[in-house]
């Protein structure tokens, strides 16, 4: 088992490692995810779009692949890294291996990497730009740094959809059980939305119509929705500037619901602030209390920024603490029926103990 | 300040804020509870071992750490829990319901956990509720309730629950008789899983094919059920088979600490599986399916302060999910789970239980909160450690019954790693997935599976020692057999057969072993080819895990200098809980292949302390006892302490042990690699038993300081004609003997000495091997099982003995700091020579020595310390037979009585050893003087003998106890009374008395009966030994023997005619002849005896239970201790 490829970051270290899925080049933000499970959903998940997506997890690609588990039309990754990519698939769902999987989505990945080295060097050193590929160390790490940051790029025009869809697919078989009021219907601003937040709204009752990113608040409006949801999505907040304009129309106007990137753009409509993490929240593992019942909830999270609770000082009240770091992880408006979380409580991959936001947000739409 | 420490202050501000406005916010401990009850799990026995030490000891340390104060009790001298300083009263005392009362009347404690005490301490909690005991004394029951306890563990009412939750179970139902047993099995269809209510690691459970198989096993499982009940079961064989370790809070909050993935599928107990963490072939959606009815399992139930463990089974064709069982505590899963990702959950439990909520407590290892579920980026395997070869006649097939022993654990970056350290984790020899084809006739292997499935009849096959060259189609026909039986050994006999060609379809067809694992297995074989071929690239390779002894045996040449030259060295690892996300306070680590080592070694003057690995029969909890207490007494002393252990289920793999712990295999190279990275100032080889012994000349000789007593003097000890010289030089007496290398030089050695003899391999313990041989037929019979038993060992000499019969023995443990020696006690064997002393019980101090005898023990055993040169701990054996002292061996290390003593004495021997190594002298450290005691204490040993149906009972000089109890009292017969009821015999005080002996010991015998028989109990024995007791006067009823004609004894037990029985005998058609005497015996749980001396101390302890009128006083170590100072 030779090496045959490298990761270079654009600090010049490299890593070591075989080649697998599309036989190529990428290059973009080296992250990680501490997840132990659903390596699909994250490499489909649009929030990772542009990122070089490093598994924690050592033995990765054992249950395959299969159509369900996508999170969006196809990978978003722009690359993937792991310690063991499986040669074999074991899983009574599956429909191909990783490996096809991959190559027939033309991700690039590498694996042999010593990933916790890697994940301990983003840790201390922060995310930044990476190169996947064959050339020398030396050349990768060029083309790293040549690579456009991240910061102030709007990734949300990239990923969402071209058209206005509705969406009725619910979790089927795999639902878990919600309580519903109604039907309302709820439009879905798709800043890179991931299909199982649809799914939820779904199996928590609504009709579902999903938007691009740039619809103006007339046009959401003239949909005569109950709500209005703002999904997860990729990138800058403030750089989606479009979004914000609308939603700053947006509130008093409908309940709203906000999502992780949709959160933080809603924050910043209400005049907040945010800030990056020295350590950003990446897994599927992560205590939340929510303030109002004192519960703690094990959520999913990806994200480097967070909300400024105190910007928001007089206008919002801190709902979610992020028990590890007491950062903020969930608001809500004292003046209207607006409020967010910054986790995912759709969770896939992760667990569902936050789905009762689901209910909240169909309880306030029908009230 | 740091911007993380700003953003924590900030989140206190919130919280503060959310605080005032109305959210009830932190709920503090409870502060109505000031004494708490804990319950430990008594002897280690198969299905509940160390891990219950672990538990317990983290449990009490975190109650007292909380302010309360805590009672404990356990009946078990080798738990680090027990030790005085971990509980304000500590009650070394029987687990019965009774005793655990008196305690409680005397103490009156607010509060009894009984979560962390294993189903022993689950099954008391729920007796002193039924008989209202808590109630009487108002305690509290706490960590779980009485209620959550019967819903998970009556079948009934846990399939009944699963059903409210929309959860599905296997097709079962809950029979109290055979006929109802049979209608349910006709129902169900077969094969049918027999699973009995109420039992420890499932004794009495099994898997039945057929009708007639199903009889036989719903006798059996009825007779080991405390209330006589069965679940007879769909059986899901084959399917896959899942655990998670969940904790809950009185607030609701849940979270899954890990999940494990059996590689054997449903049908092998957990216990008996090789177990991989976290789950390996779970899709996100299966494990969150999984997750969320873990959370609705464990809310339903009713856990709401604690940890459980729920299994699961899902079928792999589909992907159905059923639920198997649940524990309601703190298991040997948790013990795992704890040591593969950091996470200490009987701590957490504890606390909780006490009434905090998880989201006020911490994390120790990254300071984050006790909510984050701990995720990892490694792979942990753990493989069970079995002891079929000490019980010849079990039925080796792995069921839902436990059988194994002990366990090892290893952490790799990938599961090719972590197996192959599992492998050479175990201490059975081997140094990685080796082959086992020049060791294992497999044609003939697949011949007797065939016959036992065809006849239903376990059939003991002998090992030949010459294998014949079979081709690889021979093997692979036979090895398609040979793994559908799921055995002990059957990971190996899968590798051999995917060595020999058969796929992984092929496997998978065979054995339903997921193929994401045998794939992995099929890697490793493929990498073995390459190394072979001198293809591979040594830095990959062992990233696989291959250790460089078994890389020689694949290349033929040595690889460690070469490895070392080219820099190919292992890194270290930290366990941290978070796979790196945050930074790890915690030096818990593990070696692997990368960038960067994380150890972070200290300059400071350090002290490596290697462990015992895993728990077997000979070598348990006692050593680990040893290891732990060195930790703290060097940490005492200022050094920084390395820990080097394989064992979860122990205390000494808790990373707040010592300083920096290292969860490796202990053989050499695994040791040297640690050694070159921290450079200590020296290694402490002697406590951990045999296994870090063993390693010590190999250490030695790489330049490693080996603390106290040196490899030199070790080998002294053990070489024969060394040892003869010192004796010889000291004008000590031993039974004559001699070496012998080989069949032919054992016969010349033994009709040299006249038969009877005993024989051992040098170099192993626990008795393993080593028999009293009569003849010259039976000792070339087992020169066979010798030499397979010493296989791996460093010489393979076998030692040939003078028996010396009805000599009473005698160990001394003694520790010396090379100047001055002192005893720590001198211990009289209850049984007569001829049992191994690791299963006789034992008194001390010696009850019935003159005292010249004991003056003639203590100065020899100080001129032998003093001889050897020893500086820590040594054991001798002595027989004594009249006033004659003959020395049997001498061990210069920790002994399994260590803590024994410690316990009755006060003198933390093992600490005290330590400091001594570490270069105190013993007036430093304060023990200049034996320390003797008024009050007497028995060690009694605990053995597995229902989990092996078909095997002998009778004691021998093997040693087959899997633990030990203490019982302390006044008087030996008190002492003795208590140990046999910690050890589950229960003296009667009324009844029929059977009693058959050999010879020589009729006239003791006769002597007991009339002593019996004027307390009012009815004698009943066979027509010799009845005739030797009436010419003393008694009546006697007499029975047949088995085969004298129909009622025989076996009739008469089995309808419960008798209360207990004295059976001794002598010479192989005795002892075949009343085999089943002694099997009805067992399986009617009567108290039994087989040497006259162990039958006269019960006739003993009856009268005394007598005279009290059956009432029993306890009383506390700390109290025993003070009455010595």
């Amino acid at each position: 088992m030779k090496n045959n490829a490298h990761l270079v970051l654009a600090d010049g270290t490299a890593f070591p490692g075989r080649r697998i899925g599309h036989d190529g080049e990428t290059i973009g933000e080296a992250v990680f995810t501490t997840g132990m499970t659903g390596y699909q959903e994250v490499l489909t998940d649009p929030s990772y779009q542009r990122q070089l997506v490093c598994m924690t997890a050592p033995q990765i690609g054992n249950t395959g692949a299969t159509p369900e588990d996508d999170e969006s039309a196809a990978p978003h990754a722009a690359g993937f890294i792991v310690y063991e990519l499986s040669k074999v698939t074991s899983n009574w769902r599956a429909t191909e291996s990783l490996d096809e999987y991959l190559k027939r989505h033309r991700v690039v990945g590498i694996e042999g990497v010593d990933t916790r080295a890697l994940t301990r060097h983003l840790r201390d050193h922060g995310s930044q730009l990476a190169a996947i590929g064959s050339d020398d160390p030396s050349t990768l790490c060029d083309k790293a740094r040549a690579a456009t940051p991240m910061t102030g790029l709007d990734l949300a025009r990239e990923v969402t959809t071209k058209e206005r869809y509705l969406w009725t697919e619910g979790s089927g078989v795999w639902a878990s059980p919600m309580t519903t009021h109604g039907k309302p219907k709820v439009v879905a601003v798709d800043l890179g939305v991931k299909r199982n937040i649809l799914r939820c709204l779904v199996d928590a009752g609504c009709e579902v119509v999903v938007v691009p990113a740039n619809t103006s608040a007339a046009d959401i409006l003239a949909e005569s929705p109950d709500g209005v949801f703002l999904s997860n999505g990729p990138g800058d907040p403030a750089a989606v500037t479009y979004a914000i304009e609308s939603v700053r129309e947006l509130i008093g106007k409908r309940p709203l619901f906000g999502i992780c990137l949709g959160h933080q753009i809603l924050s910043l409509a209400l005049g907040g602030e945010t800030y990056k993490l020295k350590f950003g929240h990446r897994g599927l593992n992560q205590p939340v209390q929510d303030l109002a019942t004192g519960k703690v909830e094990v959520t999913t999270q990806n994200h480097g920024f967070v909300v400024d609770v105190d910007s928001l000082k007089g206008k919002c009240e801190l709902t979610h603490l992020h028990l590890n770091d007491g950062t903020c992880e969930g608001i809500s408006h004292l003046e209207s029926d607006t409020f967010s979380v910054q986790y995912h409580p759709e969770a896939a991959a992760g667990p569902h103990d936050a789905r009762y936001l689901f209910e909240r947000f169909v309880k306030q739409m029908t009230k | 300040m740091s911007a993380h420490g700003l953003l924590v202050s900030r989140a206190l501000v919130t919280l503060a804020d959310a605080c005032s406005e109305g959210y009830l916010g932190a709920m503090p401990k409870r502060t109505d509870l000031k004494k708490i009850l804990l319950v430990g799990s008594g002897p280690i026995v198969i299905g509940q071992g160390c891990e219950f030490d672990y538990s317990g000891t983290q449990g009490a340390k975190a109650l007292k750490q909380e302010g309360y104060e805590v009672v404990l009790v356990n009946s078990n001298p080798a738990t680090i829990m027990t030790d005085p300083e971990f509980a304000d009263r500590t009650y070394v005392e029987p687990l019965t319901p009774a005793v655990v009362r008196a305690i409680i009347e005397r103490e009156r404690p607010d509060a009894l956990l009984p979560t962390l005490g294993g189903q022993t301490a689950l099954n008391i909690a729920l007796a002193l509720h039924d008989d209202g005991t808590l109630d009487e004394f108002d305690v509290e029951l706490i960590g779980a309730q009485v209620g959550a306890i019967r819903k998970a563990e009556e079948r009934e009412l846990f399939k009944e629950a699963m059903t409210k939750i929309g959860l599905e179970s296997a097709r079962a139902k809950t029979v109290r008789t055979v006929e109802d047993a049979h209608e349910a099995a006709t129902d169900i269809g077969f094969p049918i899983i027999l699973r009995p209510s109420l039992t420890l690691g499932g004794t009495g459970g099994g898997i039945a094919y057929n009708r007639e198989e199903f009889d036989r096993a719903i006798r059996w499982a009825f007779s080991q059920s405390p209330n006589h009940e069965c679940l007879v079961e769909e059986s899901i064989l084959g399917w896959k088979e899942f655990e998670l370790e969940v904790i809950r809070d009185r607030a609701d909050n849940f979270a899954v600490i890990c999940t494990i993935e059996n590689f054997d599928p449903m049908g092998v107990h957990t216990g008996d599986s090789l177990t991989v963490a976290p789950a390996m072939t779970l899709t996100d959606r299966e494990y969150q399916r999984m997750r969320d009815a873990g959370r609705a399992i464990i809310t339903e139930i009713g856990v709401d302060t604690g940890g459980s463990n729920i299994q699961f089974a899902i079928n792999p064709d589909d992907g159905r999910l059923i639920v198997i069982e649940m524990n309601p505590r703190v298991s040997r899963s948790s013990a795992l789970a704890s040591k593969a990702t950091g996470y200490p959950i009987a701590k957490i439990a504890a606390k909780l239980a006490v009434g905090y909520t998880l989201d006020e407590l911490k994390n120790d290892i990254t300071g984050t909160s006790a909510a984050f579920e701990p995720t990892i980026d490694y792979v942990v395997v753990k493989m069970p450690r079995f002891a079929f070869e000490k019980f010849r006649g079990a039925d080796p097939r792995l069921t839902t019954q436990m059988k194994s022993v002990g366990e090892a654990m290893a952490i790799g970056r990938s599961f090719k790693e972590a197996l192959q350290k599992a492998t050479r984790s175990l201490e059975t020899g081997r140094d990685g997935l080796v082959s086992l084809r020049d060791k294992v006739d497999y044609p003939a292997l697949a011949a007797r599976y065939i016959k036992w499935r065809e006849s239903g009849e376990i059939t003991p096959g002998e090992q030949g020692l010459d294998i014949p060259a079979y081709s690889d189609e021979e093997l692979r026909e036979a090895l398609r057999e040979v793994v559908k039986t799921p055995v002990a050994d059957r990971l190996f006999y899968v590798a051999d057969a995917l060595r020999v060609g058969l796929t992984v379809e092929d496997l998978y067809e065979a054995t339903r072993i997921d193929r994401w694992f045998l794939t992995q297995l099929a890697e490793l074989i493929e990498a073995e080819h390459e190394i072979a071929a001198g293809n591979a690239e040594l830095a990959w390779v062992k990233t696989l895990g291959f250790s460089d002894a078994r890389i020689e045996t694949l290349t033929g040449t040595p690889i460690r200098e070469e490895r070392l030259r080219a820099g190919v060295r292992p890194i270290y690892a930290r366990v941290d809980t978070c796979a790196a996300e945050f930074v790890a306070e915690t030096p818990y680590l593990y070696s692997t292949w990368g960038r960067n080592s994380e150890s972070e070694a200290t300059d400071r003057k350090k002290i490596m302390i290697l462990g015992g690995g895993p728990n077997r029969i000979g070598q348990g909890i006692e050593f680990d006892y040893c290891c732990v207490h060195a930790a703290f007494a060097l940490r005492e002393m200022g050094f920084e302490t390395i820990m080097v252990n394989c064992n979860p289920e122990t205390v000494s793999t808790d990373y707040d042990t010592s300083d920096r712990l290292y969860f490796e295999p202990l053989t050499f190279e695994d040791v040297m690699s640690i050694v070159e990275e921290e450079n200590p100032y020296g290694v402490i080889v002697q406590l951990g038993g045999q296994t870090p012994l063993s390693l010590a000349v190999g250490l030695a000789r790489a330049g490693v300081n080996i603390l106290g007593t040196t490899a030199d003097a070790i080998d002294r000890a053990e070489d024969r004609e060394r040892f003869d010289e010192i004796l010889n030089k000291l004008g000590l007496k031993r039974p004559r003997g001699g070496i012998a290398n080989g069949v032919d030089d054992a016969f010349a050695v033994a009709e040299d000495i006249g038969f009877p003899v005993v024989v051992r391999p040098s170099y192993v313990l626990g008795g393993r091997a080593m028999e009293i041989v009569h003849s010259r037929a039976d000792l070339k019979r087992y020169m066979r099982v010798a030499l397979e038993a010493i296989e791996g060992a460093e010489t393979q000499t076998i030692l040939v003995d003078e028996f010396l019969k009805d000599a009473i023995e005698v160990d001394v443990d003694a520790v010396s700091d090379g100047t001055r020696v002192v005893i720590g006690g001198v211990m009289q064997h209850i049984e007569e020579a001829g049992v191994h002393s690791g299963d006789s019980s034992m008194v001390l101090p010696a009850h019935a020595l003159p005292p010249d005898v004991q003056a003639n023990i203590r100065s020899s055993t100080r001129a032998l310390a003093l001889e050897l040169g020893v500086v820590g701990l040594m054991n001798v054996q002595f027989a004594v037979r009249g006033s004659a002292v003959y020395v049997i061996e001498v061990n210069p290390r920790a002994s399994r009585t260590v803590p024994f003593i410690s316990k009755s004495t006060g003198v933390p021997l093992a600490q005290i050893a330590a400091k001594v190594m570490a270069g105190a002298t013993l007036e430093e450290v304060g023990l200049t003087q034996e320390v003797t005691t008024p009050h007497v204490a028995v060690k009694e040993s605990v053995f597995p003998f229902t989990k092996f149906q078909g095997v002998d009972t009778i004691l021998g000089p093997e040693m087959r106890s899997t633990g030990e109890v203490m019982g302390i009292g006044a008087t030996f017969p008190e002492a003795f009374h208590k140990a046999l009821l910690s050890a589950s015999v229960s003296l009667p005080t009324a009844g029929s008395i059977f009693i058959s002996v050999r010879d020589d010991d009729k006239p003791v015998a006769s002597e007991l009966a009339r002593r019996l028989s004027g307390l009012g109990f009815t004698i009943v024995a066979t027509r010799g030994t009845a005739s030797a007791i009436e010419r003393n006067g008694v009546n006697v009823t007499i029975a047949n023997k088995a085969g004298e004609g129909r009622p025989d004894v076996v009739d008469r037990l089995r309808s419960g005619e008798i209360a207990m029985v004295f059976n001794t005998t002598e010479g192989q058609k005795a002892i075949r002849d009343s085999r089943s005497l002694r099997r009805q015996t067992l399986l009617s749980g009567l108290p039994y005896f087989t040497t006259i001396a162990a039958a006269t101390a019960a006739t003993a302890a009856i009268e005394e239970t007598i005279a009290r009128d059956g009432k029993v006083t306890v009383r506390s170590l700390q109290e025993y201790h003070q009455a010595l100072a």
